[in-house]
């Protein structure tokens, strides 16, 4: 084997670990808090909409 | 109406979360990183430019929380290297097979602009020139740190051309564990 294809083989199974440590977080189910939190965004963003639609009138 | 940004949030937060954990190491330090960040993507959702990449502008943020609130100082991460390098070194390879945990100790030893180099490149998917643009660098200078982690990694692991069956061994039985895990 060439140096430069053990060169390749090692990145690649670099990548291949980050990758795996990576996704095991980001395919982790999501906790709750963030979607409360966007639940919460929301609403709140609601509630000054609805100030500024009254302020208008 | 236009569709509203803020509705793709969601989508990015799974993607936050794994990029912040490989910042800080720390997965309680990581969601309050990512809590921060979503809170002030949320509100300054303006400077976001549609059709441009979501998660490369989350990331930025994401990434400036980080240095801006919760970095560990240097000196903590200086201490720990020596010690961690030499456990690594050190391990006695009994079962003849590099694990998952040793991978992310040595991950772990690297310093932080070298983790996210080869997160954004190696694991997020992002160009070079997304992630030098994310991490507000030369193009160039991604790509040097992208291979001087790589390298250490390599050295850290003992991944050298001798021991190829080993490294080899990992990978499958990361990919055995995960269908596990999917099955």
């Amino acid at each position: 084997m060439s140096r430069r294809d053990q060169t390749s083989r090692v990145e690649r199974e670099i990548d291949q670990n980050l990758k795996r440590a990576y996704e095991d977080v980001a395919n982790q189910e999501l906790p709750t808090r963030f979607t409360d939190l966007l639940d919460q965004l929301r609403s709140q963003d609601a509630t000054t909409k609805g100030k500024d639609k009254t302020d208008e009138r | 109406m236009n569709a509203d940004p803020r509705d793709e949030l969601v989508e990015h937060l799974g993607s936050m979360r794994a990029f912040a954990m490989s910042l800080t190491r720390n997965p309680a330090l990581a969601d309050d990183m990512v809590q921060d960040a979503l809170v002030k993507a949320w509100s300054n959702i303006d400077s976001f430019q549609p059709g441009t990449n979501m998660r490369a502008w989350l990331f930025t943020i994401l990434r400036n929380t980080y240095y801006s609130h919760h970095r560990k100082r240097k000196r903590e991460v200086e201490d720990t290297e020596g010690e961690l390098s030499a456990g690594l070194a050190q391990k006695p390879d009994h079962d003849g097979r590099l694990q998952m945990r040793d991978f992310n100790t040595a991950f772990g030893v690297l310093p932080e602009e070298q983790r996210e180099a080869l997160v954004l490149v190696g694991a997020g998917g992002f160009s070079y020139e997304e992630a030098a643009e994310t991490c507000g660098v030369a193009v160039g200078t991604i790509k040097s740190r992208v291979n001087r982690g790589r390298a250490r990694l390599v050295e850290l692991m003992g991944m050298s051309d001798e021991e190829p069956m080993e490294v080899t061994e990992v990978v499958t039985q990361g990919i055995v564990t995960m269908n596990q895990s999917i099955a």
